[in-house]
């Protein structure tokens, strides 16, 4: 791993949808985001909710189950069964807690590749996802060039931010101030930091929403009242709302594995690998891209975006990039944005007759 | 006099004859850069009827989502600002079809898109016509015809030219035409030994092949 330890044995889970043609030519890896797990496209097992991409994976979708072979992982360090911090350590039988090395982008996608060649596949047709899907989609593309025939990185970055990191940062000390999390060790003593888990939620949550979204959806409307209660009760509908998405959180997340994913986020920065340029990263990449960003992204610009086509043109490599126009924020990207889906669609289409790919389901 | 809005999707153009005109100038399977795409009709036609690797920058946000979405390799960007992050000698020819008139510095337009590519194709209206030159000496109004369509206040074409004009810059820039074609008003191309002065009076559009001189490759 990244941090310089080896870590052996460990369990990856994963989803797969449609099927693998004859000539292996047709699989699409989906790399979820922060919080999400493998369930992209099925009902989630805890809470029953539909898939978090539904809205583009399915047959007759963008990524059409019907036409090619999808799988998505738990990302390392995650906690819906693959090895992360709730994860027995197999030398102690105890759970690793923060005996787990910290883990990176790069090691999420060099797990992902021993999955794929677990699967038999030499090259994917496509690498794609959203938000930290994007980073792991564009490591993917940088270290596996000949690997990744397409890849759609959507409303994502190169590096994090500074501004990132300090949003993950209130989210790791929320959890930390939280006197159950006992040092990480909270499993073995039998007790789980929830209110931690929740406020990092509730002000990661903020973030990937917009300001006209909050505004439009909730304004300064009351919950359930005619006029303030003079108490800190949750007045604000807008309150009630962050209270129910910290909480209903809670309920599927582990809180060190929030620790980890949010901290292989902050260590993203596929220049640095790279001699400090982008461009050297994929020059010469014969990998077609197609860079999406989302208006009211706060959260991941388009400047973010931006930059990497940049990068992308100066390394000579083949790259579309769309600016969707929305006012959703960074949410965007799980919701049936008409651009995004057309976008996407086309991409994966071209891209597609490129490869060869027989368009058996008329898509 | 009512004056129309301009269209938000910017349309090609470009005529069939144009098309085809450019695309002949194009070897098959070449890198291609079409600057100024719009909704990639140029840039769609290159690629089905000459194999080449499309790709295209486009100013509006519109004709990029339209390009990427009929599946064709095109950013949002400037040919003003964004060409620089190209390498030299990326692409075997970069287009810029109806466009050179509407960039903010079209000499430094040209410079980079004879670095970025081995030859440039650029075509744009012809602002030495005899109906532009009528409209403005007798009429004394800025002129407005088919290919310069809007009225002054509300032209995106900000650095119009002639024929001769062009050919003028070519000169300056240490680059050689390779071929020119002028179109009457038909789009049909008129005769080749024409004298430029005719072309230039006659010709409403031009096409011209471009590349570096042969001190400055």
């Amino acid at each position: 791993m990244s941090a310089g330890i080896a870590l052996a044995p460990f369990s990856i889970a994963y989803q797969t949808y449609g099927e693998l043609n004859a000539q292996k030519s047709n699989a699409i890896l989906l790399c979820h985001a922060l919080t999400g797990d493998q369930h992209v496209a099925n009902a989630h097992p805890l809470t029953g909710k539909p898939g978090w991409w539904s809205a583009l994976v399915g047959p007759g979708k963008p990524f059409d189950t019907d036409r090619y072979f999808i799988i998505c992982s738990n990302v390392l360090g995650g906690c819906m069964g693959t090895t992360g911090p709730a994860s027995v350590n197999p030398a102690t039988g105890q759970p690793y807690g923060l005996n787990l090395p910290v883990v990176t982008i790069a090691d999420m996608v060099k797990a992902q590749a021993m999955l794929i060649d677990r699967l038999g596949i030499e090259t994917l047709f496509c690498v794609a996802g959203g938000s930290m899907g994007g980073m792991q989609a564009l490591q993917w593309a940088a270290a596996y060039p000949e690997r990744v025939f397409a890849a759609m990185p959507i409303a994502s970055a190169a590096r994090h931010s500074s501004q990132n990191i300090a949003f993950h940062e209130v989210g790791r000390q929320a959890i930390m101030a939280d006197p159950d999390w006992r040092g990480g060790r909270y499993l073995e003593e039998g007790v789980r930091p929830l209110k931690g888990l929740g406020v990092a939620r509730m002000a990661a949550h903020i973030t990937y929403l917009s300001e006209e979204a909050l505004q439009r959806k909730f304004g300064r409307k009351l919950q359930d009242r005619a006029g303030p209660t003079f108490s800190f009760d949750a007045d604000f509908q807008v309150e009630n709302y962050l209270r129910h998405q910290g909480s209903t959180f809670v309920d599927r997340f582990d809180a060190n594995s929030y620790l980890y994913v949010t901290r292989a986020c902050d260590y993203f920065d596929l220049a640095q690998d790279y001699g400090g340029s982008l461009a050297l990263a994929f020059k010469g990449s014969k990998t077609r891209f197609c860079v999406v960003s989302f208006t009211s992204d706060w959260l991941y610009t388009t400047a973010e975006s931006r930059a990497i086509v940049h990068a992308l043109n100066a390394g000579g490599a083949s790259v579309s990039f769309v600016d969707v126009e929305t006012d959703k924020g960074h949410d965007a990207f799980l919701l049936d944005e008409p651009d995004f889906i057309a976008t996407t669609r086309g991409f994966l289409r071209a891209a597609a007759k490129a490869r060869g790919l027989s368009d058996k389901a008329g898509a | 006099m009512s004056i129309q809005n301009p269209p938000q999707v910017p349309q090609t153009t470009v005529t069939r004859i144009d098309l085809l005109l450019v695309a002949g100038m194009v070897t098959p399977g070449a890198r291609v850069l079409d600057v100024g795409c719009g909704d990639g009709e140029l840039l769609g036609f290159l690629a089905d009827t000459k194999g080449v690797d499309a790709r295209g920058v486009e100013i509006s946000q519109k004709g990029v989502n339209h390009c990427v979405a009929k599946g064709l390799s095109v950013i949002q960007g400037d040919a003003d600002v964004d060409l620089i992050d190209y390498p030299d000698d990326g692409f075997d020819y970069v287009i810029l079809s109806q466009t050179l008139q509407a960039t903010r510095n079209p000499r430094k337009v040209l410079e980079q898109m004879l670095r970025i590519g081995k030859r440039a194709i650029v075509s744009f209206p012809n602002f030495g016509h005899w109906r532009v030159r009528w409209q403005l000496a007798v009429k004394g109004r800025m002129p407005i015809t088919e290919n310069l369509s809007y009225a002054w206040y509300e032209t995106p074409n900000i650095h119009l030219c002639s024929i001769r004009d062009f050919v003028g810059l070519v000169d300056q820039i240490d680059a050689e035409i390779v071929k020119a074609v002028a179109m009457d008003r038909n789009g049909a191309p008129m005769r080749v030994n024409a004298p430029w002065w005719a072309w230039n009076l006659f010709g409403e559009q031009a096409v011209f092949l471009l590349e570096r001189s042969a001190k400055s490759k």
